[in-house]
């Protein structure tokens, strides 16, 4: 039976854990930040040095950790990339624009255990030789700014943070920044010129690869809420032994955000690949299965930008078994819930952010939804990106409101298809349209038939298809 | 009218400004500080925050009508936000919009941002809010609120004085 395994969460919903830092202190606070201050530089084979940092630096290598914003890219890799002679100074962003549809694991860290995110900046920033740090929280959690900004004055008072910290000679200052609801800020480039002040309109790459070209067009690291915390606990455990937790390649724990039409939704950590898309929605441990009478008929595995799994679907999936390349057909609920296996099967584990729906949903309407929120939070910098994700919503809302076509399936996916590969500065564009493209792909009749009984009622009623306004809204349809 | 931010909040926002080696950084932070002092982003305001940090108005101007958490006219005194996004929507968001809506008199078909007449409430629909395990949720001012029932609500609302 799958459990949870609690490393980030191991305290924050315990009775009586508060997130003071008396309380943090309480339950072995700091201890890695100690640890990580008294490394001593080591001498390597080749007669060379390795500084405290780069060991540190070394072991995020190890660990096999991948960030947890979304894209899951190696952590130590990314601060491998840091330009470190450039002579400028480093920054480093905790990425805390918590926005993906889906998603609200950070909130709850940030919420209940800000001291164990700050932690993890401050040993992070140690590792890389930053000396300024901002945490960017996006502007829907002010009292999570004040409770940051609390729990920095305490780091501060306590000398965690500031001069010297602990007498190491080492100085870091860390400000909490406000972001103002806009989603794009969770992109990194886009966050950066949000900090920069300006509109979040993401920057080109090439050539302004954060690490080399970041805040002030100086390296800087951005890392999700989650990844930084982790990082205190590798300091902790040592890169190896973290990286025997979860599967090979997908090491670690992970915080899922389970939501939609399952008994139990919550978040649940758990060991990366160690528990099926099917476990956590059914197993009492976690989702305790659908509501009564429902049947399964989608899962968005990885935050609103993954591409939809339909109940039913299998995948063939890469298997070594006795040292062997096989394919493996699985069925969508048991694939393993980990980075690998969810990109063999086409869609993504983004921000681990699971969403049930079920059989009493109106798919369209659905997808209709999402699509809203995208033609909302489009920056508008990219013409595909923004006429496209418009009109996919415009479509979308017609569809929905008794205004459709036949053909608005095939109009959906060819708008879909012209935004993503280059066309756009950002991941925008893909995420935008991975949904259009995966839902009317898996549901296609759903689509179809929607415009077809449409065009039906106009034909007995002899008359012209109309414009629906935003006046005449409907609710998605639900049971509930 | 004349325009004058407080001695206490300029002394605030002067600190805000000395977390970053480059001023123009703070214009999130500023225009938060001004909103929640007056309730929105007057064109005053605008002018204000450039000055302060040595920018032109249109620098502050772009931000104020870019991102959707800044007012340029004043909202109720009491701003509900509901989720308006998928989760939520499952989750019973639209018939809680609704409700706020019928009870205080407003158009539960409307999308934007409504407030009532006495200007002591405004309700609007908002994108995600990273609550979407406790949906639906909301907003009241800067409290969070989860799995809001008909009953929730209008306890909220009883607790808007």
């Amino acid at each position: 039976m799958p459990q949870e395994f609690k490393l980030i969460l191991k305290h924050l919903d315990n009775p009586g854990y508060t997130p003071d830092i008396e309380c943090y202190l309480r339950h072995g606070g700091y201890d890695a930040l100690k640890k990580a201050l008294a490394i001593q530089p080591k001498d390597l084979p080749d007669g060379k040095k390795a500084s405290p940092q780069e060991q540190i630096r070394d072991d995020v290598k190890l660990s096999g950790l991948r960030g947890r914003g979304g894209a899951g890219f190696s952590c130590g890799l990314k601060w491998s990339f840091v330009d470190r002679r450039s002579g400028k100074p480093i920054y480093l962003i905790c990425n805390a624009d918590e926005s993906e549809p889906g998603t609200f694991k950070d909130r709850q860290i940030i919420h209940k255990d800000p001291h164990q995110l700050i932690e993890g900046m401050i040993v992070s920033c140690f590792a890389n030789d930053v000396k300024l740090a901002y945490i960017y929280i996006r502007g829907e959690m002010p009292k999570g700014a004040k409770l940051l900004n609390a729990a920095l004055k305490e780091a501060r008072a306590k000398n965690f943070l500031g001069k010297n910290i602990l007498g190491s000679g080492y100085d870091l200052e860390i400000h909490v920044h406000r972001g103002a609801g806009a989603y794009i800020c969770g992109e990194e480039t886009g966050l950066i010129e949000s900090l920069e002040g300006k509109r979040p309109y993401p920057r080109i790459k090439p050539p302004y690869f954060p690490a080399v070209l970041g805040l002030y067009m100086c390296p800087t690291i951005v890392n999700n809420v989650e990844t930084l915390c982790n990082v205190k606990h590798i300091v902790t455990m040592g890169g190896p032994e973290f990286a025997k937790l979860g599967t090979p390649n997908n090491t670690g724990t992970r915080i899922v955000s389970l939501s939609g039409q399952v008994k139990r939704p919550g978040y649940y950590e758990i060991e990366v690949g160690k528990a099926t898309i099917g476990q956590l929605i059914n197993d009492p441990a976690f989702g305790g299965g659908l509501l009564d009478g429902r049947k399964l008929k989608a899962v968005i595995p990885g935050g609103s930008s993954s591409k939809v799994l339909k109940a039913g679907e299998k995948f063939k999936l890469k298997r070594k078994i006795e040292g062997k390349d096989v394919e493996v057909e699985t069925d969508m609920l048991d694939l393993p819930y980990d980075f690998d296996s969810l990109q063999q099967a086409g869609t993504m584990s983004g921000s681990s952010a699971i969403i049930v729906i079920d059989d009493s949903v109106d798919i369209v309407g659905a997808l209709a939804n999402l699509s809203e929120f995208y033609a909302h939070e489009s920056c508008g910098q990219c013409t595909p990106c923004r006429e496209g994700s418009l009109w996919m919503s415009k479509t979308l809302h017609r569809l929905t409101h008794g205004e459709g076509r036949k053909q608005d399936a095939d109009y959906l996916v060819k708008i879909a298809d012209n935004i993503p590969g280059g066309k756009t500065i950002c991941a925008f564009g893909e995420a935008c349209s991975w949904p259009v493209q995966s839902f009317v792909a898996k549901f296609k009749d759903e689509f179809v038939a929607k415009g077809a009984a449409d065009e039906e009622r106009r034909a007995k009623e002899k008359v012209q298809p109309k414009i629906a306004t935003p006046a005449e809204r409907k609710e998605l349809t639900t049971a509930h | 009218m004349s325009f004058s931010v407080p001695a206490n909040l300029e002394a605030e926002i002067d600190e805000l400004i000395t977390h970053y080696p480059v001023k123009r950084s703070a214009s999130l932070m500023l225009l938060h500080a001004l909103q929640e002092h007056f309730g929105h982003i007057s064109p005053e305001a605008t002018q204000w925050v450039a000055k302060k940090l040595g920018l032109q108005p249109i620098n502050v101007h772009e931000l104020v009508t870019f991102y959707p958490m800044f007012r340029q006219s004043a909202p109720g005194k009491h701003q509900i936000k509901v989720c308006r996004t998928l989760s939520c929507a499952l989750g019973g968001s639209h018939k809680l919009h609704e409700h706020f809506c019928t009870k205080l008199g407003l158009d539960p078909h409307a999308h934007g941002l409504q407030t009532t007449k006495d200007g002591k409430f405004s309700v609007e629909f908002v994108e995600c809010l990273a609550g979407c395990g406790m949906a639906p949720v909301m907003m009241c001012n800067e409290d969070f609120f989860e799995g809001v029932s008909e009953k929730k609500a209008d306890e909220i609302l009883g607790g808007c004085k």
